[in-house]
């Protein structure tokens, strides 16, 4: 690098040769496909060409998704924006019951931003892709002037193909909702991080690409995953809500059944957010025929990933399009889609 | 306004403990305590004061409690035993978390 | 990892469940509970499944923040535009005073701070030299802290805004009200761990109402609620402990004694209800130095409590459910707030919104 001061400045946002720099020092190493992934004729990362081209197995559809990430703190107990980034797109395919195969990835970084700490989240980036087999193809690198951005924003838009697709909304009454892990990490584990509470814990983000987790399981079993979905924004309640009304049916989960870390337990009380309403960036949620639910609970639990897979509920039809929640001592209440704000109760 | 929170004291320095909520820590004032506190003990917590110091006694004595009260008012109706669990059972049989 | 103070176990809570439906009153009763956290235990536990039909438990003015009058607010409000740090309990933040909330002074550029507790404004008031005004809202349980912090050399640029209230008085006053009809007190928990049970059985002497101090665990509550209903079918009227482990019958002499040094009796008006004669605690006359009032005299206007159709006045005074008020969850909601009991976390409108409650399911 020509900078002798190691951030990233207006220049490197040009186009010109201090771009080319870095893009040949930081993006195109790290993301450049292994050989032989696409056919003679593609045009990947390293040619840096408009644009590059994807290949799709013949009979497949092609499945696309996008997001912005923008999560502050940058670096978080357990992850950062990089890995985020990349775990998050490629969960949206895979909810969708697709392989990854390419992701394109632009940044907008504020003038001033350190260039180790860029390095740092393009690396968390490029491992949470191989993890899953995809490749970053394209992408975009703008610069903002100091005071215009903060930090850092990432977009990534995510291209997969799957010969079968799988919504979120085919619920039958009789069907077993299972999570594939621990609810509440990580948006407990930002929560918690937050200086104003001056609280210490081990708890960390899941944030996990899925699809080494979900892949055999979709293989084996596509047909019958009536819902598949990421609780992310808004949690367990948002993504069970957004089920239930879309598939008009009532999805009755067992409070004492849901996998939850002691940490997580301990910062609801001590907060006073249920973790049920805030983000996990490694969880699935998988709606499934009561036939094949049992074996799709122990493949998971053969995974890393899946360790604390469990069932958690079933699909019934007493109050259509509603979640019910059965609590540990007995009771009934509704679980309703949250308002998206968790906000500590202070005291 | 009551929330509070049951912590177990992990150290103590001049007027203030730390203290852990089964993995999470933090600091909490001892100035509004009836009685000493020592590490291993819990406390309730209420907005960074302890209020109470509680033992895992009180816990069996709680549950004790409340299998007496149910054995006698479904006793004293002639309705059939009621299914309690035996009270020398662990505290918690529900346990989550890891 | 163990919980030893989780009781919720669905066994017990059968036995419990079974008992109440045993003692369940031929005619209608309504038991009142005057604390949030009560309700946010009953609400997000499902509780109201396991009463009888008969039987329904209200929050009462269980809230802090709800019942803090408006003038209060506009006074806080006030003290941030005349230059103070004003401190504030975070849900307190957004309770709409006459004319806007702390937050809404916020954001026109007052300084307004939220802190977690008392000791939080001390560590404000350290880093400032602006005067630091903290606005103190609560009941027993958090009116030892706000003492302890001026006990312990705090300094020169603290003051106190003093709103802290006192819980038996209210319940008194209830009763009073026309339609309140209440037939058992569900005491609060943590009051009770500093205030013990003489200011209950002074206060409610010969009103012929059963109250019992209860815990916050699922069964704490079913258990407290079996023992007000045999209080009931043996036609007694006592204050009864369901919470031992946490309350002793003389409270904290610690935290009382706290209270008693920094603080005296005085009446204060609560949002919705009114004044009530020696529910409020004011600085004695040797912390008046910590006086936020005194330091900042602030004339407000005629304080505006009320909102037209909105029914917080009678959900805190347990003579209505959220679900009875026409704006709940259409007009009002946490994001666009009419009426206090919205807003406050404690609030009930607050909780039933967010957590599902009905009267039962």
């Amino acid at each position: 690098m020509r900078s002798t001061d190691n951030r990233i400045t207006m220049m490197h946002g040009a186009g010109g040769e201090l771009m080319g720099e870095l893009l040949d020092r930081l993006i195109v190493p790290r993301f450049s496909e292994r050989a032989g992934v696409d056919g003679p004729s593609a045009v990947g990362l390293a040619a840096l060409d408009d644009g590059a081209t994807v290949s799709i197995p013949p009979g497949e559809t092609v499945v696309v998704t996008t997001d912005s990430h923008v999560v502050k703190p940058v670096f978080f107990p357990g992850g950062d924006i990089g890995r985020l980034a990349a775990a998050g797109t490629i969960n949206d395919l895979v909810m969708m019951g697709a392989r990854p195969l390419r992701l394109t990835l632009a940044a907008i970084i504020e003038e001033g931003f350190a260039i180790a700490d860029l390095e740092k989240i393009l690396d968390s980036f490029a491992d949470a892709l191989h993890a899953s087999g995809a490749a970053v193809v394209c992408g975009d690198t703008k610069v903002m002037p100091a005071g215009e951005l903060d930090g850092i924003a990432l977009n990534t838009t995510g291209i997969g193909s799957t010969a079968l697709i799988i919504g979120d909304a085919n619920l039958q009454a009789g069907d077993q909702v299972i999570v594939t892990g621990t609810i509440g990490d990580h948006g407990m584990a930002l929560l918690a991080a937050r200086e104003e509470f001056h609280l210490t814990t081990p708890l960390r983000s899941d944030v996990a690409p899925l699809w080494p987790l979900l892949a055999p399981v979709i293989e084996r079993h596509a047909a019958q995953i009536h819902g598949m979905k990421d609780p992310t924004r808004g949690g367990l309640a948002a993504a069970l809500n957004e089920m239930a009304r879309k598939s008009g049916t009532c999805i009755s989960i067992e409070d004492g059944a849901i996998p939850m870390r002691s940490e997580v337990v301990a910062l609801s009380d001590l907060l006073g957010i249920s973790p049920l309403t805030v983000a996990n960036e490694g969880k699935a949620i998988l709606v499934v025929a009561e036939e094949v639910a049992e074996d799709i609970v122990q493949m998971l639990i053969s995974h890393v990933l899946g360790v604390d897979a469990r069932r958690i509920g079933r699909i019934t039809d007493e109050y259509p399009g509603r979640v019910l929640l059965e609590t540990e001592v007995g009771g009934r209440r509704f679980l309703d889609m949250p308002l998206g704000d968790p906000v500590p109760r202070i005291c | 306004m009551c929330l509070a929170a049951p912590a177990q004291v992990i150290s103590i320095s001049d007027n203030t403990a730390v203290v852990d909520y089964n993995g999470v820590r933090t600091a909490a004032r001892l100035d509004t305590l009836t009685e000493p506190v020592a590490v291993g003990d819990y406390v309730l917590v209420h907005t960074g004061f302890a209020i109470r110091r509680l033992s895992p006694a009180d816990g069996e004595e709680t549950l004790r409690l409340f299998d007496e009260l149910a054995q006698s008012l479904l006793d004293s109706e002639d309705s059939p035993a009621p299914e309690l669990p035996n009270p020398a059972t662990p505290v918690d049989e529900t346990e989550r978390g890891s | 990892m163990p919980r030893p103070f989780h009781f919720a176990d669905p066994k017990r809570g059968k036995a419990l469940s079974d008992a109440i439906a045993l003692l369940a009153p031929p005619d209608p009763l309504k038991i009142v509970h005057v604390c949030g956290t009560h309700e946010m235990a009953i609400t997000q536990n499902g509780l109201r499944r396991f009463l009888p039909d008969t039987v329904d438990v209200l929050e009462g003015p269980g809230c802090p923040v709800c019942v803090t009058p408006t003038a209060d607010i506009d006074t806080a409000i006030g003290m941030a535009r005349a230059g103070a740090v004003v401190c504030t309990f975070g849900d307190m933040l957004r309770v709409p005073g006459s004319h806007l909330s702390l937050d809404g002074a916020r954001s026109e550029g007052a300084h307004v701070h939220t802190v977690l507790s008392a000791a939080d404004a001390v560590n404000v008031a350290r880093t400032t030299d602006r005067p630091v005004v903290f606005f103190a809202v609560g009941f027993e349980t958090t009116a030892p802290m706000t003492a302890a912090v001026l006990l312990d050399s705090p300094p020169d640029n603290l003051y106190v805004l003093a709103s802290h209230k006192t819980i038996p008085q209210a319940m008194v006053a209830l009763l009073e009200l026309p339609g309140s009809r209440i037939g058992g007190y569900l005491a609060p928990g943590h009051v009770s761990t500093i205030i013990g049970l003489p200011p209950y059985e002074t206060a409610l002497a010969d009103r012929g109402v059963p109250t019992v101090v209860g815990g916050f665990e699922p069964l704490d509550i079913l258990y407290a609620v079996a023992l007000l209903l045999r209080q009931r079918r043996d036609g007694v009227a006592k204050v009864e402990n369901a919470y031992p482990r946490a309350v002793d019958p003389n409270g904290s002499p610690v935290a009382r004694a706290l209270i008693e040094q920094v603080f005296e009796s005085a009446d204060a008006s609560w949002r919705g209800i009114g004044v009530i004669p020696g529910s409020g605690l004011r600085l004695r006359r040797t912390f008046q130095r910590f006086d936020a009032r005194k330091r900042f005299p602030v004339e407000i206007d005629e304080p505006v409590d009320a909102v037209p159709g909105c029914r917080c006045p009678d959900v805190l005074t347990a003579r209505a459910v959220p679900s009875d008020c026409p704006l709940f969850a259409t007009r009002c909601t946490p994001l666009s707030p009419v009426g206090p009991c919205m807003v406050g976390s404690e609030g009930a409108c607050h909780i039933w919104f967010r957590y599902g409650g009905e009267r039962s399911l």
